[in-house]
């Protein structure tokens, strides 16, 4: 028992340190808790009645919630500092990393598996706590404790499930001499980055839980609330877009096959928080602005943390099959079942007792930019529930003992239809009132977005040959939305409009781009699979791709083979490598493509295998303006910063102004 | 601010969905895929013998009254080695045991048979998995108990272990 | 000499329960007729492979992936509907091994789903716009 314990001294202490650092997190957490709700019942039982100990019981909150995120960051290094060490008597290193792995991906590895993205969770989970405690100034002060109450709430279920059921810090004795190696799959710089930034998106939208909960429990459902609450949701928003977009890029140039979205349920699992994290984003603003869609606001923002909550829980229980999936017991399954039962029924719960109770927002016209923004809000939320329902008919099914698959060919019959209506519907809303408007008014102001739609779609059923229906409108609504977004700029000066209306241009130019981009890769690809012989050409799309040679190769832990490509296009010549490695550690092939990209689009090129004959396999794709589509993500994210900028700068001039004139 | 009942219905859909997901936990699905050609007749195919001396695989062969093993294995295939003994208790029992080789190659189908004996009354080649794609199979090994008419009773995913042995005598007595 | 020992090293992978066999003639080979060939890889992308962790038999790699994109070329060459073979396959696998759930009742709720979900939300969006004339 001890044994190997002692071979390591200086290193035994970090793992202990880390797991120290986990149960005085979640000591934290129960404290924030009760202080919370302590000082949260006294005010509102007795506002006036209010003496020095309940001003002491609040006060204390926020600094136990930035403790609590610093020491649960402190938890986190140590498990990272373990893996950088390979220290082989710590079971989780032991089951998912290696010696020899390059630096890089043993910082990785440390959240590569269950228990260690766990703890990236929580640790996410109380820096963004700790963060509010830190940034929020302009909450009233009841609202924010019981947010920060809330979120420890949240925070502690995901420690007791970490301490009593996904230990990353558990031993092994004796230690191995050597680990069992990372999936050389996730070796790969990009995917070393997407898990991290798609958790601080996943567990930054908790934030806007935590405030509807506060919300909902000192009743003050308002303006200010959406005002406090926008830059969190904005900044959770911004991650999970470029989670999402860099996950489906690295799935792209890394499984070899060209396809870049399968909805698969883990998948699908991403792609929930973030419909709903977009129908909140919007809902905030009309909350803020015009003081509408209170129950929306509030119920949208408890579904986006909601569903990340499911998504976690879908991936880890082993209930759906998935390239992607954790291989976890069902033991810890029904853990994270019952906090999600326990967090998600509370929530919803507190929702139906306590807002009849809020006082009703202002209503609106149904033309109207509020009435788009109830559009946009159902649309995304129609097109929510079609990937679940998707997503875990196969489950149900299975209940009444059928077996079937739900797979590419329904969603995107059935979401693409919707996400199509919302596009237009994007395009329309910036262009209209508020409160209320005309529908010939509108009709005009869409004369040019409409032209454009016009012109696009002639131009593709005249040179784009046989283009399927949702392919070609997915085209024309493209060319319509991104004549749209750019319209609120018209007739304005453009270095005096605000950065949040640049945001809101940019974002929605975003998603006009990535559809663009979407629609042409599904109806312009050109794909060519050959066994090649050395030296003869082979067509795909306008290149003349030519096969030189083979040649074998070596990397940090793998050997590979080759092979020397040359691709012609009118005059120039590219150079492509594609290869064919093996790993040791454990035995895998994997295919590395070789992708040139040109303004147009990419050539995309995988070595498969030898037939024995002198020949070998290739397979060669022409992807016309494919790369539109994370490039239209990154437009999106873009729009969210440049507004979330917007929002942060007008607010520290409203305050600098409110100081100036409590002086004046 | 209305609603009334309205305000409960997220609340009862999350209800739903945790009960979906409660009874997936508890009630694990079984993946194997299974074929859903049971109970039907015996598609049409043809296959080459893979060895000289034994013959080939052919459907005709199966509507001859007699109750057979159909046994898709590979000489690749680990656990195909493991159910040799249990075939070759079958084969001793008086029950035809017909096999379909999947992907394989004489010369190792030959290693294969001296190491684990040699229940087969014929082997069909099928380097193609053309017969294993007919029937709905979808790994070896595989077993389909076959009845005298050509109608598939049974199909047996995986390999055949000592105790299902008994079961299979039982159930190819009863057909007929 | 060095060329075919990488082609051979490429010919084989580490093999877990692999033949070792080459791939089926048609299983990575483009049919000659464009037109064919695309209705194949249509119907290829909807067909799930049956021993990979949820792809289709176009994106997987495994040997049975291989054998089945065989058998649509195969067919699609001869002049089946791709229809006719989706179906083919439903008879031997049954529905599981379709991307594309076939409409019957129980994945009517499925299908319908995204119409519903459309009035139901308009309902409830009702409540939200101010009455003309009040």
């Amino acid at each position: 028992m001890a044994a190997g314990r002692y071979f390591h001294c200086g290193a035994a202490m970090i793992a202990e340190l880390g797991l120290a650092a986990l149960w005085l997190a979640a000591a934290l957490a129960a404290m924030q808790l009760a202080l919370a709700a302590l000082g949260v019942r006294r005010v509102t039982r007795a506002p006036e009645a209010e003496n020095s100990l309940t001003a002491d019981i609040l006060g204390a909150v926020r600094p136990v919630a930035i403790v609590q995120g610093a020491v649960a960051a402190l938890a986190m290094a140590a498990l990272i500092a373990v893996f950088l060490r390979s220290d082989m008597s710590v079971l989780l290193v032991a089951e998912n990393s290696h010696s020899e792995k390059p630096l890089l991906y043993k910082f990785a590895g440390a959240w590569g598996n269950h228990e260690g993205s766990m703890l990236l969770w929580v640790t996410i989970l109380g820096l963004a706590g700790g963060a509010v405690a830190v940034f929020e100034r302009t909450l009233p002060r009841v609202t924010l404790i019981a947010t920060l109450g809330a979120q420890a709430a949240i925070a502690l279920g995901f420690y007791a499930f970490l301490l009593f059921a996904s230990n990353p810090f558990a031993r092994i004795d004796p230690a191995p001499a050597d680990g069992q190696g990372l999936n050389p799959l996730l070796q790969d710089p990009g995917l070393a980055f997407h898990p991290p930034t798609l958790y601080v998106g996943y567990v930054g939208i908790s934030v806007a839980f935590s405030f509807a909960v506060g919300a909902l429990v000192a009743r003050d459902v308002g303006p200010a609330f959406a005002r406090a609450m926008r830059p969190w949701v904005l900044g959770a928003w911004i991650f999970l877009t470029l989670g999402i977009t860099a996950g489906s890029y690295w799935a792209y140039y890394e499984l070899g096959w060209g396809g870049w979205w399968f909805w698969d349920p883990v998948e699908n699992a991403s792609l929930m928080p973030w419909l709903a994290a977009t129908a909140l984003l919007h809902s905030v603003t009309v909350l803020a602005t015009r003081d509408g869609l209170r129950a929306w606001t509030v119920m949208l923002a408890v579904v986006a943390f909601s569903m990340s909550m499911i998504g976690t829980f879908l991936v880890r229980s082993g209930i759906l099959t998935s390239v992607h999936a954790f291989a976890v017991d069902p033991s810890r399954g029904t853990f994270i079942l019952a906090l999600l039962v326990l967090y998600i029924g509370g929530a919803l719960a507190l929702f139906a007792v306590r807002i009849g109770t809020v006082r009703a927002g202002n209503t609106f016209d149904p033309v109207s930019r509020e009435g788009a923004l109830v559009a946009n809000n159902l649309l995304l939320s129609v097109i929510l529930g079609v990937v679940l329902i998707g997503t875990l008919y196969p489950i149900v099914a299975a209940g009444f003992g059928v077996q079937l698959s739900v797979g590419p060919p329904f969603f995107d019959k059935a979401a693409g239809p919707v996400a199509l209506l919302l596009v237009v519907v994007m395009a329309a809303g910036p262009l209209l009132r508020w409160r209320r408007d005309g529908v010939r008014a509108v009709a005009m102001r869409m004369a040019a977005p409409g032209a454009a739609f016009a012109v696009a779609l002639l131009a593709v059923l005249a040179f784009g040959g046989g283009v399927a229906l949702l392919q070609l409108l997915g085209l024309a609504l493209a060319a319509g939305l991104a004549v749209a977004s750019v319209a609120p700029l018209w007739r304005r000066n453009l270095l005096r409009t605000p950065l949040f209306t640049w945001g809101m241009v940019i974002a929605h130019l975003g998603i006009a781009v990535s559809l663009a981009g979407i629609a042409s890769e599904s109806a312009f690809t050109r794909q060519t699979l050959v066994a090649a012989r050395i030296g003869e050409p082979q067509r795909v799309g306008p290149y003349t791709v030519t096969l030189d040679g083979i040649a074998p190769t070596i990397g940090p832990n793998w050997s590979a083979l080759e092979a020397h490509l040359s691709a012609r296009r009118g005059g120039a010549t590219i150079r492509l490598r594609p290869q064919s490695r093996f790993f040791t550690n454990p035995v895998t092939v994997t295919s590395e493509s070789a992708i040139a990209t040109r303004w147009d689009g990419q050539l995309y090129t995988v070595l498969g295998q030898a037939d024995g004959q002198g020949r070998v396999q290739l397979r060669l794709w022409w992807k016309p303006f494919v790369t539109l589509i994370w490039l239209g993500g990154a437009l999106v994210a873009l729009g969210g910063a440049l507004s979330l900028a917007g929002r942060l700068q007008r607010e520290r001039r409203t305050r600098r102004r409110s100081a100036e004139e409590a002086w004046a | 601010m209305k609603g009334g009942a309205r305000l409960w219905l997220p609340l009862a859909l999350f209800v739903a969905v945790a009960a979906i997901i409660a009874v997936a936990l508890y009630r694990p699905a079984d993946r194997t895929v299974y074929s859903a050609m049971v109970g039907k007749r015996l598609p049409t195919f043809a296959t080459s013998p893979l060895l000289p001396g034994k013959p080939g695989v052919v459907s005709t062969a199966f509507a001859d009254g007699k109750p057979k093993l159909l046994n898709i294995f590979a000489s690749w295939c680990v656990p195909c080695a493991a159910e040799a003994p249990q075939l070759m208790a079958l084969k001793t029992a008086g029950v035809p045991v017909v096999g379909v080789a999947i992907r394989d190659t004489p010369g190792a189908m030959r290693d294969f048979l001296a190491r684990g004996g040699d229940p087969y009354v014929a082997i069909g080649d099928d380097k193609a998995s053309a017969v294993q794609l007919a029937i709905g199979s979808s790994g070896v090994p595989e077993s389909f108990l076959i009845d005298g008419d050509g109608t598939i009773l049974l199909q047996h995913v995986g390999d055949i272990r000592a105790d299902d042995v008994p079961d299979i005598l039982a159930k190819l007595a009863a057909a007929k | 000499m060095k060329r075919f020992a990488l082609f051979a090293l490429l010919a084989s992978s580490p093999a877990f329960a692999d033949s070792n066999l080459p791939p089926a003639p048609l299983a990575n080979t483009q049919l000659r007729d464009p037109v064919q060939e695309a209705k194949a890889q249509a119907l290829m992308v909807t067909i799930r492979c049956l021993v990979c962790q949820g792809q289709s038999i176009a994106d997987s790699d495994a040997e049975m992936a291989g054998d089945m994109r065989a058998l649509v070329r195969q067919r699609i060459e001869a002049g089946e509907r791709p229809a006719q073979i989706r179906d083919w396959l439903i008879a031997r696998y049954g529905d599981y091994v379709t991307y594309d759930p076939p409409f019957s009742l129980l994945t009517a709720p499925l299908w319908i789903a995204p119409l519903v979900l459309i009035a139901f939300g308009v309902w409830l969006a009702r409540a939200s716009f101010r009455r003309r004339g009040s």
